[in-house]
């Protein structure tokens, strides 16, 4: 591979050198992790407001029974009117309103908030089902405690907060370096000087394949072990590991992708602007801003035309969610075919120069 | 003596423009050969076009006896550019810079770090190149073409941004590599520099070349006047046409101009007058033939 390495080289101490790509690639998304993490990571369930319609003695008993664990969880207002009940839901000033006739237990709560609406159902439901534990005089099986349950430790935003971020600075260090290396060096004549060289232009863009490559691994790294410092708590799972893969395949289709804007653009300003409208939209409907479970439905089918969906959904299962090897698989393929097309694109569009 | 570049009826349009109308010239092994001509001639692309960084509309060239179209890896070893826009790895030190294009080339380090010395930039070793002068970038690039020691060496416009003195070192630098048995190719606009570095100039305009050959033959066939220029003053305008020989005679106030044909004549007659204050004898350069080759002044 003659040149490769002292291609990679340069490179590579050209990117060292480069305050501007450091900020944005590694510290800027670093920053936003860190803030995140600290205002959110230990953030479980958020607590929620709910409302006791008249009286529903399943609900007193359970807070005479769970005491200051519900309480954690739940803080309980007392209205006798339904209707102004209601409309505060409505309103979205409580999470929920809760009222009892007979046995039966209604919950009234707002599509507004969807997080807060499930977190009511199932904090009520489980109140229910221990209720009918006890009326059913065996030992109860679940205590009350059941509610704290309801956060589940893999749901713990730093979770998610994590391979969201991480996946923003991937994508943005990748498509910026492909796309500002081309057009620097288209523009600036290095291609021309290299196309002087007896160097195959394939070792040219391995090098820089080769050094985004690297330079992925250690952002991943640094946002890894920052993360899973006690004050974030992030907790990876057994098969972590497989989000390595899913970073270099999600580092590829970026660097594909920003290959293509840079073959495409004329200078350095018009590459930056295209990216930066690119990636705005991409952090938000690609999921690296707020889990796209709890997202509208047509932004998650919109967001299946994301790239950066991919990457980010592929670390999550691996890393955030703790599902097995095989969970990150189709993100690969998805992640990979995108690459394939978009160097073809990239290659098609290839000039040595602007003449 | 074999020939290293042979360029026979070149063409090239971008456009309407014709840039390389049928140029047709032949490099000697060794040679040190310039085209000269103002911005805009078709310098630069016919270089582009020898150097396979372009193809021709029309015409043969064979450079080492091989095509340089398409990109021809058997032949890019052997020889070394200097584009002219310099290009270099962004936010590399002189040394690395040239490690770097060495290393493209097969060659070690220490013999890159040698090429330093060669054009002056020892002391510049860990400089940026975003941080060296025009001039000391332009040195650079020049070292870069240099590096891999390559047969056939083309330089456009090498001297383009330098002060007098750093001109005058890479002259030294030009004649010394040239002297090592390579082959040289250079565009220039500088008159001077056609005239003192190369073995053979082609005067090119409008993509053309209009002369072709050795600077003092090219210079002595125009035969043009010889201009003899003293201070106003000493003689009159009167006084110095009837010197013998004088053929023509201005004077504007600071020197007072005779153009002659026979100059040891006028000279030896004004020296009987003690009329030689402030003496200075102009020969012909190549400035008066692109004068008379196009009919207008030249301007680079
Ligand atoms: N890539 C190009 N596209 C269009 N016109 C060009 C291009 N390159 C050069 N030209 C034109 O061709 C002519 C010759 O240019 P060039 O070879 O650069 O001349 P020189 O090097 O002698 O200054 C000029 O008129 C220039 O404007
Ligand atoms: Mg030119």
């Amino acid at each position: 591979m003659s040149g490769f390495k002292s291609l990679s080289w340069a490179m590579y101490l050209g990117f060292r050198r480069d305050g501007r790509a450091m900020f944005f690639s590694l510290l800027f998304p670093l920053m936003f992790l860190v803030l995140f993490g600290t205002l959110f990571g230990h953030a479980t369930t958020a607590k929620v407001k709910v409302i006791e319609i008249g009286s529903v003695p399943v609900l007193d008993q359970a807070v005479r029974q769970g005491g200051a664990d519900l309480a954690k969880v739940l803080t309980i207002t007392r209205y006798a009117d339904r209707s102004a009940a209601l409309a505060k839901v409505g309103k979205g000033d409580q999470d929920g309103a809760v009222e009892q006739l007979g046995d039966t237990v209604t919950v009234h709560y707002s599509a507004a908030d969807r997080v807060k609406a499930g977190t009511v159902q199932s904090i009520v439901g489980s109140i229910v089902e221990s209720a009918n534990v006890a009326t059913s005089g065996r030992p109860p099986t679940f205590t009350l405690a059941a509610p704290v349950q309801v956060e589940d430790s893999s749901l713990k935003a730093i979770q998610f907060i994590t391979p969201g971020m991480l996946g923003w600075a991937l994508s943005s260090a990748a498509m910026f370096g492909a796309a500002q290396t081309l057009v620097s060096w288209r523009t600036k004549g290095i291609l021309r000087r290299l196309r002087l060289s007896p160097v195959p232009i394939r070792n040219v863009f391995a090098a820089r394949v080769t050094v985004s490559l690297g330079v992925a691994l250690v952002q991943t790294a640094v946002f890894l072990f920052v993360a899973q410092l006690p004050m974030f708590g992030l907790k990876l799972s057994g098969s972590w590991w497989m989000s390595i893969p899913v970073v270099l395949a999600g580092v590829m289709a970026f660097l594909s992708i920003g290959m293509v804007i840079g073959a495409w653009a004329k200078t350095q300003d018009s590459a930056q602007t295209v990216i930066q409208m690119v990636i705005f939209p991409m952090v938000f409907l690609g999921g690296s801003f707020f889990p796209l479970d709890n997202a509208p439905q047509w932004l998650q089918t919109v967001s299946y035309l994301v790239p950066l969906r991919y990457l980010n959904e592929g670390m999550l299962n691996v890393m955030g969610r703790g599902l097995g090897p095989a969970s990150a698989l189709p993100q690969i393929g998805v992640l990979l075919a995108i690459t394939l097309v978009a160097s073809l694109v990239g290659i098609r569009l290839f000039r040595w120069d602007d003449s | 003596m074999s020939q290293t570049i042979v360029v026979d009826g070149l063409t090239k349009s971008y456009g309407d423009l014709r840039a390389v109308d049928g140029v047709s010239f032949a490099v000697e092994e060794g040679e040190f050969f310039g085209i000269l001509g103002p911005n805009g001639a078709g310098k630069t692309t016919i270089l582009e076009i020898i150097e396979g960084l372009r193809e021709a509309d029309g015409g043969e060239v064979s450079v080492l006896g091989l095509p340089p179209w398409p990109r021809n890896p058997a032949l890019l070893p052997r020889i070394g550019v200097q584009l002219q826009s310099s290009s270099f790895f962004e936010r590399l030190t002189t040394r690395e810079q040239l490690r770097t294009f060495g290393s493209l080339y097969g060659v070690p380090a220490t013999k890159a770090d040698a090429m330093m010395e060669v054009v002056g930039l020892a002391d510049k070793a860990d400089v940026q190149v975003e941080r060296l002068s025009g001039g000391q970038a332009q040195r650079l690039s020049i070292a870069c073409a240099l590096v891999h020691e390559p047969e056939l060496v083309f330089l456009d416009e090498p001297s383009a941004a330098l002060d007098p003195q750093a001109r005058r070192n890479l002259w030294d630098v030009l004649r010394g590599i040239n002297t090592e048995g390579r082959t040289i190719v250079l565009t220039t606009h500088y008159m001077d520099e056609a005239e003192i570095l190369c073995d053979r100039v082609a005067i090119m305009d409008g993509g053309k070349i209009l002369q072709m050959g050795p600077p003092a033959t090219l210079v002595r066939d125009l035969d043009a006047p010889v201009r003899i220029s003293i201070a106003s003053g000493t003689l009159t305008e009167a006084q110095a046409r009837e010197l013998p020989g004088a053929a023509e005679v201005s004077d504007d106030g600071i020197s007072l101009v005779i153009q002659t044909r026979d100059p040891s004549t006028v000279v030896s007659a004004m020296a009987r007058m003690e009329a030689l204050d402030g003496v200075q004898i102009h020969g012909a350069t190549l400035e008066d033939l692109f004068l008379t080759l196009t009919g207008r002044a030249y301007r680079a």
